[in-house]
């Protein structure tokens, strides 16, 4: 376990600002303690300054996780995001789109979404930016990577992707052994 | 030879009913005639060309038939339009002695209900109907069928008190042939029942064992279990009906149950939710509030949007009950040692909304996995994953938590349904390293809970077996060795931990524990215990006792000393020496009686043994001492039935494992004397 260098931790704050913009500060200046992002067997986990001090007596290798992950760097020093991370996405999310029930299970099983499956979306949408996905009933499913902006989806046809599939809910159940 | 014996008694079981069957059946073939009887008469009376009375006729008549009708009904309705020709030609018949009739019906009726008690009745009057001497015949005919079959009970239940027992070779030799189960449930059955009362239904040559005997190896091939683990239930269980409707439970699944993770969301609306998606769900029980029970389902419940959105946990509702009487507090330093798959920890942290810290625990890293993915799932941030063995927590983090949970690894004698190869895996064997983990890491962990913290110093013991050895000795073994309580549980429903069991005799606060089975509460088989952790030494209860003892006489002593030495004592200087002495008195005291607190218990009076002559083979004595004393643990351990409370501990033998005996870096050679032989060599070569 250890702080991130500046390098990790520009690329982290980079992939969740795609996500929740300037609501990255809002993860650092919370009014209930202080919180931190640590690196652990390159993965990062946020959590709070109290329970990494108290997971800080467990040894490297027994320690298998504490706080929220919020992804690993890939071999190539890349920042990827996991489904855990969904937790601290959902509320601060700047662009959104809501399912409609059918797409609903599409998704959960790892597919991209067409435009046919969209419901609703946040108006003005650019092309390539962080975006979580609802349904319906507000219930975050996951996120991804808007292929078209919002004007752009309102003139494809149905069956144009909108948003490109990342993490989804159904990782969970798929892939549980990965998630750390 | 054994069959038709058996055979016997069946028909002698059954033949209650029987008999009174056949009482029935008798008469009627004997009745045969009378309504033919009847007609005749009907006819003569015709004959004489009476005018009707319908009524009272009638009623006469349904006085008669009273007794025929039970008898005779099967044959009745065999002729019946017969019997319709009957009644037209009664209402034709003696209209003239009126008067003379509606006395005679009333008289009639009085009658006989006479004749139903002594059945003489009719002999007393001889101008009497034909028909009525028939009733009386028949009534007579009736009281005689009547004792019959009280006879053939009397021989029925004579006939049980001698059901005869086989012998338990020639069990075994039925179970090499294809067994009966026809013949070993009743068999079962029969030797319940005379277990029931057995100093009047046995057979006089045969003594309980055997018939116990008998009785086990009957229900191990009728329900498949092992001689091991059905002797266990049968410990357990002595009454006889109550064994079989667990065994009968162990066999039938229990309701799906899904908690509600309060984290994220309130039960009722996942009720509203899932019922929209096609669940048939309700509230599990009264005492909880985020259990729900699924009774069908159109859909997978493992995989529905609000499963993986962490709404709710798939688990048992016996798995709530150690996290309510754990009752976690928010900003509490909670341990879960075997947490996986992680539904208890969850519940514990949604019980401390997600605040304090939750360190969760298990030894075996595949299950810890699950563990990491439900705590993500279900919103819990609060947690610390960890893949240690539990009995590392003593020395990681001793006195370091407010309350624990463990729910220790057991043979799963509780949740059998799950499992069915429990039924036969289990040998004493595994029972006892089982118990044995289980006193490990129950010392372990009060070892690392913290006595002096505010609103803690809890622990939860649970186990999913119902066994003894595993629950009750494992507690009883703790309160031996450490200074601590049972506290009550909290819990409101539940069976009383068992005080005395057999032989056993346990401390009387294990009544405070609670027991659950499938076949009481139809909730898994399950044991709670929740135990107070008193001070942090880690000695027993007498010991500490003792030592506080001691405490207050120093104290006592050093008083009186002090209070001497001043008054014998006038100069100041020399007084200031003595209240030195004393500090340094004191500080050696102390440390001494650190040293005893942390020393294990048995090495207590080692520890404090002068060891002034080291060069006098006082060192060879104490190896030898502590020579002897292992070798007597181990001898008891051998003899270990899961009730020894003296905590002594089998020592598991660790794999030998396979070390070279040439050096690592030789082998590798890369040793730096290697390295130099072998560059003099190449230098050589140049040359």
């Amino acid at each position: 376990m250890r702080p991130l260098t500046e390098e990790e931790t520009s690329l982290v704050f980079a992939k969740l600002a795609s996500f929740i913009g300037d609501n990255v500060s809002m993860l650092i200046d919370r009014n209930d303690g202080d919180y931190c992002f640590r690196n652990h067997k390159e993965r990062v986990y946020y959590c709070s300054e109290n329970l990494m001090r108290q997971a800080a007596c467990i040894s490297r290798e027994p320690l298998l996780s504490f706080g929220t992950c919020l992804g690993k760097f890939t071999k190539t020093k890349k920042f990827h995001l996991q489904i855990t991370a969904l937790d601290y996405l959902a509320p601060y999310a700047k662009f959104k789109v809501w399912l409609k029930p059918n797409a609903e299970q599409q998704f959960l099983y790892g597919n991209n979404i067409l435009k046919s499956g969209i419901a609703r979306m946040t108006d003005g949408t650019p092309t390539h930016a962080g975006i979580v996905v609802y349904s319906m009933t507000d219930v975050p499913l996951g996120f991804g990577v808007s292929a078209k902006g919002t004007a752009d989806s309102k003139r494809a046809d149905p069956t144009a992707l909108v948003v490109l599939h990342q993490c989804d809910l159904g990782e969970y159940l798929r892939n549980e052994s990965h998630l750390n | 030879m054994a069959i038709v014996k058996k055979k016997k008694v069946a028909a002698a079981a059954k033949a209650t009913p029987e008999s009174t069957k056949k009482a029935v059946k008798r008469p009627v073939s004997e009745g045969e005639q009378t309504p033919k009887k009847k007609k005749k008469v009907a006819a003569k009376k015709v004959q004489n060309g009476d005018t009707p009375a319908k009524k009272k006729v009638k009623k006469a008549k349904v006085v008669e038939e009273e007794p025929i009708e039970e008898v005779e009904k099967l044959q009745l309705m065999d002729d019946d339009d017969e019997e319709g020709l009957n009644e037209l030609n009664f209402t034709q018949h003696d209209g003239s002695d009126d008067d003379l009739r509606d006395d005679y019906s009333d008289d009639d009726g009085k009658c006989h209900s006479h004749s139903r008690i002594n059945g003489f009745c009719f002999d007393l009057d001889d101008d009497d109907l034909p028909i009525e001497k028939k009733s009386a015949a028949l009534d007579k005919k009736k009281e005689k069928i009547m004792k019959e079959g009280e006879e053939e009970l009397q021989l029925n239940i004579a006939n049980q008190a001698t059901f005869e027992l086989p012998t338990v070779e020639e069990i075994e030799n039925e179970m090499k042939s294809v067994p009966n189960l026809e013949i070993i449930k009743q068999r079962i059955a029969d030797v319940i029942q005379v277990l029931g009362d057995f100093r009047n239904r046995r057979d006089p040559a045969k003594s309980r064992t055997q018939y116990v005997e008998v009785l086990k190896k009957d229900l191990c091939s009728q329900y498949g279990y092992n001689d091991y683990l059905m002797g266990k239930f049968m410990d357990l269980f002595p009454n006889g009906a109550e064994l079989l409707e667990f065994l009968e439970a162990n066999d039938n699944p229990r309701p799906v149950t899904i908690r509600a993770n309060s984290l994220k969301v309130k039960r009722r609306d996942l009720a509203k939710n899932l019922i929209n998606r096609g669940m048939n769900v309700d509230p599990a029980a009264d005492w909880t509030k985020v259990g729900l029970v699924v009774y069908d389902s159109q859909v997978p419940v493992g995989a529905t949007p609000e499963y993986l959105a962490g709404h709710y946990m798939i688990q048992g509702l016996n798995s709530l009950l150690p996290v309510m009487a754990l009752a976690p507090q928010p900003g509490d330093r909670v341990l879960d040692m075997c947490s996986a798959p992680g539904g208890k920890t969850s519940h514990i942290a949604a019980l401390m909304k997600n605040s304090g810290t939750l360190f969760a625990n298990d030894a075996s890293f595949d299950r810890c996995r699950a563990i990491i993915g439900n705590l993500h799932r279900l919103g819990v941030n609060n947690a610390v994953v960890c893949n240690l063995g539990g009995e590392e927590f003593a020395k990681i983090r001793p006195n370091g938590f407010d309350r624990i949970l463990l729910d220790a690894p057991c043979s799963g004698t509780g949740v059998i349904w799950k499992d069915q190869s429990v039924k036969t895996s289990k040998d004493s064997q595994d029972v006892q390293r089982r118990h044995t983990v289980q006193r490990q890491l129950i010392l372990s962990a009060l070892d690392s809970l913290d006595a002096n913290s505010p609103n803690g110093g809890y622990l939860v013991y649970s186990t999913c077996s119902v066994l003894v050895e595993e629950n009750e000795a494992v507690v009883n073994f703790l309160l031996e060795r450490r200074h601590c309580e049972l506290v009550p549980t909290g819990l409101s429903i539940g069976v009383d931990g068992y005080t005395r069991f057999r032989d056993y005799r346990f401390h009387p606060s294990l009544s405070m524990t609670k027991r659950y089975y499938p076949h009481v509460h139809n909730i898994d088989g399950f044991y709670v215990a929740k135990i107070k952790k008193l001070s942090n030494a880690k000695m027993s209860k007498q010991a500490v006792l003792e030592k506080e003892k001691e405490k207050a006489t120093q104290k006592s002593q050093k008083k009186k000393q002090a209070a001497e030495d001043n008054d014998s004592d006038d100069s100041g200087e020399e007084e200031e020496v003595t209240t030195n002495g004393q500090a340094n008195g004191k500080s050696e005291k102390k440390k001494k009686q650190k040293k005893g607190a942390d020393a294990d218990e048995s090495d207590d009076d080692v520890e404090t043994a002068p060891m002034k002559n080291i060069g006098s083979g006082a060192r060879a004595n104490k190896k030898r001492r502590n020579q002897k004393k292992a070798a007597a643990k181990q001898a008891a351990v051998q003899e270990d039935d899961g009730f020894n409370t003296v905590g002594n501990i089998k020592r598991a033998k660790k794999p030998t494992q396979f070390k070279s005996k040439v050096p690592k870096r030789a082998a590798a050679r890369t040793g730096a004397k290697s390295i130099k032989n072998r560059r003099k060599k190449v230098l050589a070569k140049q040359q």
